[in-house]
């Protein structure tokens, strides 16, 4: 009796629940529909039609992605994109798991005051550093180029991964570094044996983080790389899309598939850290 | 193997100093304890010793070398910490070679070493679990084990068993004195748990307020501690402290605290004399107040009339806390004792054990 009170109890929650859940997906099943859709059908009929015969597989058609993976070139922008984004990934976090060990546990003069600036830079709006450093890589020879968004968002992203990571790895035990020291560890050996293994949570989390940052930009891209289709990311791409084929829903929707899958996939499989990392800078344990 | 001397060691951390000047000196093969109570800077000084803390003044040796300035990891020294700090991610056979591993020690070695740790500590089974799968008191061994496979001339021991439950505290205890004997090293052990101390050390040095108040065998700071803060410390229940007064009377000397009067022994009036009509505090251990029925020596001059407050029966003994006019104490009796509580009873202080002190210096004066 107590059970069945219990499930019932729980009805109206979970109505709402997934209510609120399907209405959150409306627009991404609605552009998913729509991707598949032949351009003649999106111009006649809303996706929703479709679900009056769902297993009708004549009104779908692949036709949309093969037009903007080859000859629009997406699939170039795809590479791009893991172009920037991988090495934009790797070496904030590399240097900033450096910087977060040194911080935590390495004496250095003007440590406190260094933190303190690098905190500070948290607030500062990314949009006002755009046109001096634009104008610094132009010298440099860097605008349009690879390395050069790679350091811009290295930039952008330090204060950040830091601050993320000194959280974390200051919380780990202090006995831990007077072991290793005794045993006989160099600060860089402590490092490497004893604190990347064991912030793998953290940095699997902030790895997530600056990704999808990264994959997701188009400001900085469009800023720092303009919009050469041999260098632009997927996201250049997709919003000239918008512009030159104005009504063509059909092939927007697909592109946006098509950016969509990496960060998804990539979600769905480190879904354990990523729940697990934002609490580990947190809660100590 | 090696001795261990601190001269004139200060460590201050800002303005706070937590260990103020102390000298000591621990011999090649000694177990020794630093025993005092939270605060007292025994931690600080043993990780001076290991070289975690910078000394702020004053010079540390290890086997005559001067090691001020040497790096933990040249020191030759292994230690032992109260969480255990074991490293999480590798396996217990990782864990105890790591060391040995870091200073490209053969394969070979690395492996003999580990094995016959882990023989000795009987964790032969254990060697390729997670710390976080084990036990506290197989973790402990663990500890213990990578501190061993490195064969250092000093072994430091950080409140090791305080983590574990009274009945494998007792276990690890022997086991440690047994390991001292095996190993033939250097060994130097912070707790603040007196019966460790008082059990396991070759030599005791007692700390308070950063400073070294006495060392010497247990035995020796038990029967004649230096001043009321070492008898306070060592023994249990802690020993009772009277405020009262020396006065004479027909050529012997009487300890006088309102409530009761007891004749000094004729031993103590050379020491003594000196204070005939001042304030003193006199102490007496709980072991050394009797109940009159099973004390021998009980006359008129040593024995009291006290009221039974609580009984606490511990089987082998009996603790009974007594009300003596304004003052309370604690007896330690045989457990033949009959009495109830509230009950009027006969206890006799056995006055040759006795101490008394000095109410401003706080030194022993007998």
């Amino acid at each position: 009796m107590k059970k069945l009170i219990s499930i019932f109890s729980g009805i109206p929650l979970h109505l709402v629940i997934i209510t609120i859940a399907l209405i959150w997906i409306l627009p991404s099943v609605g552009l998913l529909i729509t991707s598949f859709r032949s351009s003649a059908d999106v111009a006649t009929s809303g996706w929703w039609t479709v679900l009056q015969h769902p297993f009708n597989f004549t009104c779908y058609t692949l036709e949309n992605y093969r037009e903007v993976i080859i000859r629009i070139g997406i699939g170039k922008a795809f590479w791009n994109t893991l172009l920037i984004t991988i090495p934009a990934t790797i070496i904030p976090i590399l240097i900033a798991s450096f910087a977060a060990y040194a911080f935590a546990w390495m004496d250095f003069p003007g440590r406190r005051l260094l933190f303190v600036i690098l905190v500070g830079l948290l607030v500062v709006p990314l949009q006002m550093t755009m046109i001096p450093i634009l104008r610094v890589f132009n010298k440099l020879g860097l605008a349009g180029t690879f390395p050069g968004i790679w350091f811009a968002h290295t930039g952008y992203g330090l204060p950040l991964i830091i601050y993320l990571l000194y959280n974390f790895i200051s919380g780990l035990p202090s006995e831990l570094f007077d072991s290793c020291s005794i045993d006989g560890a160099t600060p860089f050996q402590i490092f490497k044996k004893l604190v990347i293994p064991l912030s793998l949570p953290a940095l699997a989390s902030v790895t997530i983080f600056q990704f999808l940052w990264v994959w997701n930009d188009l400001l900085v891209a469009l800023v720092y790389l303009g919009g050469t289709p041999d260098v632009a990311p997927l996201t250049v791409r997709i919003s000239a899309l918008v512009g030159s084929y104005g009504q063509d829903w059909e092939l927007l929707t697909a592109a946006a598939f098509v950016s969509m899958i990496l960060p998804l996939s990539l979600f769905l499989g480190l879904q354990r850290y990523f729940v697990k990392g934002i609490l580990a800078g947190s809660v100590k344990g | 193997m090696a001795n261990v001397i601190l001269k004139n060691f200060t460590k201050k951390f800002k303005d706070v100093t937590a260990v103020d000047n102390v000298n000591l000196e621990i011999k090649d093969k000694e177990f020794a304890v630093l025993v005092g109570p939270s605060g007292c800077g025994k931690t600080t000084t043993l990780r001076a010793i290991a070289g975690l803390e910078e000394v702020t003044s004053g010079e540390i040796y290890i086997g005559d070398r001067l090691v001020n300035d040497v790096q933990p990891k040249d020191r030759d020294i292994a230690m032992v910490f109260q969480n255990y700090a074991l490293y999480p991610h590798m396996d217990v056979y990782n864990n105890m070679a790591f060391g040995l591993k870091l200073r490209k020690f053969p394969k070979k070695e690395i492996d003999q070493r580990v094995q016959e740790a882990a023989e000795i500590l009987g964790i032969e089974n254990l060697l390729d679990r997670k710390p976080k799968q084990l036990s506290g008191g197989q973790r402990q061994r663990v500890a213990v084990g990578r501190a061993i496979v490195r064969k250092p001339k000093v072994f430091l021991f950080d409140e090791p068993l305080s983590n574990l439950d009274a009945k494998l505290r007792v276990a690890m205890r022997a086991e440690i004195s047994k390991l001292h004997r095996r190993l033939e090293a250097t060994i130097i052990y912070v707790t603040h748990d007196q019966v460790e101390a008082m059990t396991m050390a070759n030599r005791i040095f007692i700390m308070n307020d950063g400073r070294l108040q006495q060392s010497g065998s247990p035995l020796e700071v038990y029967k004649k501690p230096a001043n009321k803060f070492v008898a306070g410390f060592i023994g249990s229940p802690a020993m009772n402290f009277i405020d009262s007064k020396i006065i004479k009377e027909n050529g012997d000397y009487f300890i006088d605290a309102e409530s009761f009067k007891v004749k000094l022994p004729q031993s103590f009036y050379s020491k003594i004399s000196a204070y005939e009509g001042k304030e003193v505090i006199f102490g007496v251990r709980p072991e050394d107040i009797h109940d009159k029925k099973f004390f021998s020596e009980a006359s008129p001059s040593n024995t009291l009339k006290v009221k039974v407050d609580v009984i606490e029966p511990l089987g082998a003994e009996v603790f009974i806390y007594l009300a003596c006019g304004k003052h309370s104490l604690i007896g330690k009796m045989d457990t033949r004792t009959q009495v109830e509580v509230e009950q009027n009873m006969e206890v006799v202080v056995d006055m040759e054990k006795t101490h008394i002190f000095d109410p401003k210096t706080l030194l022993t004066i007998v």
